[in-house]
């Protein structure tokens, strides 16, 4: 039987592009390693949260919960204040 | 105080009232910025001034730590280095109003902030000082 309206694979035709690359899940590192408290005075660690003019990163980003979001941005308000990181700068990292 | 912690227990007002007369010690963290001028015994000096004023009030010093020298992320004062000093104790909760005047009057002192230390906070720096690997190190992407 001849099936005429079935189009074949290579001609299927798509609005949008389908995603094809499988990106890992992103995950809350705090969650995962079971860490409770985050330490403003731990610079260095700070860092990994910050981009390079010394802005917080989004959640969307880190992966981060919104739990412990707030606590790195609290932190690292913290550690702005006590000048052990910069409020504003270029090239951080 | 009292009025908030008998709305917040209305139901442990007696246990409250035990806590109220041994005196109820909250866990605090004091971190000081001194200017860098002061010499070496200044530093000490002050750091032990401090120490004795919070055992004086009632309170008990944990951990005491001096970061030395640190250049300051950005100027404070005209002064571009600091001289760290952390301070881990345990207090009344009106302590710190009495202990922020004596910064505040200090000249020596260019800037202080105290931290609330939640249960985790006080195990991670107990964890810290015995010389366990900070837990955040672990804590990579």
């Amino acid at each position: 039987m001849r099936r005429y309206n079935m189009a074949r694979a290579n001609e299927i035709k798509y609005l949008t592009a389908i995603k094809t690359d499988n990106r890992p899940k992103k995950y809350c590192r705090f969650r995962k390693m079971g860490i409770h408290y985050i330490d403003y005075k731990d610079g260095e660690f700070l860092k990994k949260f910050l981009n390079e003019q010394g802005k917080l990163l989004p959640r969307r980003i880190t992966g981060n919960s919104l739990k412990f979001q707030r606590k790195v941005s609290q932190a690292v308000k913290k550690a702005r204040q006590m000048a052990i990181l910069p409020y504003v700068t270029d090239l951080l990292k | 105080m009292e009025v908030f912690t008998y709305l917040c227990s209305p139901l442990k007002k007696a246990d409250h009232l035990i806590i109220h007369k041994n005196g109820k010690m909250n866990n605090y963290e004091l971190m000081v910025i001194f200017t860098p001028v002061l010499s070496d015994d200044e530093y000490k000096a002050a750091q032990k001034k401090y120490e004795s004023f919070v055992k004086e009030n009632g309170g008990e010093v944990v951990n005491s730590k001096p970061w030395e020298l640190k250049s300051l992320a950005y100027p404070i004062a005209k002064k571009t280095t600091g001289l760290y000093w952390v301070m881990e104790y345990k207090a009344p909760s009106s302590f710190n109003e009495k202990l922020k005047i004596q910064l505040l009057r200090d000249e020596s002192v260019m800037r202080h902030m105290f931290t609330i230390l939640d249960k985790y906070a006080v195990e991670y720096n107990a964890k810290k000082r015995s010389g366990v690997s900070s837990v955040t190190e672990n804590a990579e992407v």
